[in-house]
């Protein structure tokens, strides 16, 4: 149960950024409508952060982790169901780092 | 506007009625989540703490990436505010509702919104749903399962003690694979996706250890696309 400083310090700034996005953006874009070049910007977010996560990630993971890819894809297109493809695609990648 | 805006028990309870698939979709998000909270060495309180306070998912993988010792709250808070921009074009869809409500209804409601129960309050809200207490309905036990299934994984990854780079850890990716599944529309991502992996991979090897990375992809490639778009327009 331990708590250190700087990890409460961080978990703090990531709430009140967190909270900003939420609240904040309520407050300002009902008042300023986003222009659409910058609404254009925020929709593209999304995409682009799982992009950076995963990119680099699957580039140092190595076969497990592409193979994991690959299934988690192949079943998330499939059945559209998160649990199932997190848990197909972290078991092939388990799989694959055991059999190697 | 035809019957006013109101914010009932009723309501509420709609919420949470309509919660109930998004709690089951969310619980294995949740449990990753604390697995890879234990793998970055945070306590149970910690991860506590960050289940109740921050509740964003993709936010807490992002930040937990690359998470230092000591923490740096400048590069978390960062992590965290990009990944969650989205949010802030959320609220003022449901505007129409929101505006109607004052004090801890107001900002309680904002507190818990987060994908799912926003989507679903869109529809009931263009379907001619006029008591706002459903966002925060769906959204309560929602919060209440996410604090569940973090502490859940957290208790799991105390009881398997993987190593780090142990393929479990592949669930986080996994989480993040499917997202991209279910984001993705089609040719016009294939741009701003290229450049985010691209820029990502470039700013990892100039800053290693920190998690720049995935600001700066994710930054330079929405950029992209949104550069893109206005050229064609």
């Amino acid at each position: 149960m331990s708590l250190a400083p700087a990890t409460l310090a961080a978990i703090v700034a990531m709430a009140l950024a967190t909270y900003g996005c939420r609240a904040g953006g309520y407050l300002v874009f009902t008042r300023i409508r986003p222009t659409p070049f910058l609404r254009a910007v925020l929709t593209y977010i999304p995409g682009g952060i799982f992009m950076s996560y995963v990119t680099p990630a699957l580039v140092h993971g190595g076969l497990p982790s592409f193979a994991g890819a690959a299934v988690t894809v192949g079943a998330m297109a499939a059945t559209r169901n998160l649990a199932v493809g997190i848990f197909l695609g972290t078991a092939a990648a388990w799989a694959v780092w055991v059999l190697r | 506007m035809s019957q006013p805006v109101t914010f009932t028990w009723a309501g509420f309870r709609r919420g949470m009625r309509l919660s109930l698939p998004l709690l089951i979709g969310t619980a294995p998000f949740g449990v990753v989540c604390g697995i890879v909270a234990q793998g970055v060495g945070l306590s149970y309180l910690e991860t506590l703490l960050m289940s109740v306070f921050v509740y964003a998912g993709s936010a807490e993988l992002v930040a937990m990436a690359t998470w230092a010792h000591p923490a740096s709250p400048l590069a978390a808070g960062f992590a965290a505010m990009v990944v969650n921009l989205r949010l802030a074009l959320m609220g003022p869809v449901l505007a129409p509702w929101l505006d109607r409500l004052r004090g801890w209804r107001l900002w309680g409601s904002l507190f818990v919104m987060v994908d799912q129960n926003w989507a679903l309050s869109v529809r009931a809200m263009n379907e001619g749903e006029r008591d706002a207490a459903q966002l925060a309905g769906m959204g309560v036990p929602m919060l209440a399962g996410w604090i569940v299934t973090s502490m859940l994984g957290r208790v799991l990854g105390a009881g398997l003690r993987p190593a780090p780079g142990h393929p479990i850890f592949f669930a986080a990716l996994a989480v993040f694979i499917c997202m991209l599944v279910t984001l993705w529309r089609g040719r016009q991502d294939v741009l701003p996706w290229a450049v985010a992996g691209g820029v990502a991979l470039a700013t990892l090897r100039l800053l290693p250890h920190t998690s720049w990375y995935i600001v700066a992809g994710a930054i330079a490639g929405s950029l992209a696309g949104a550069v893109r778009d206005r050229m064609r327009a």
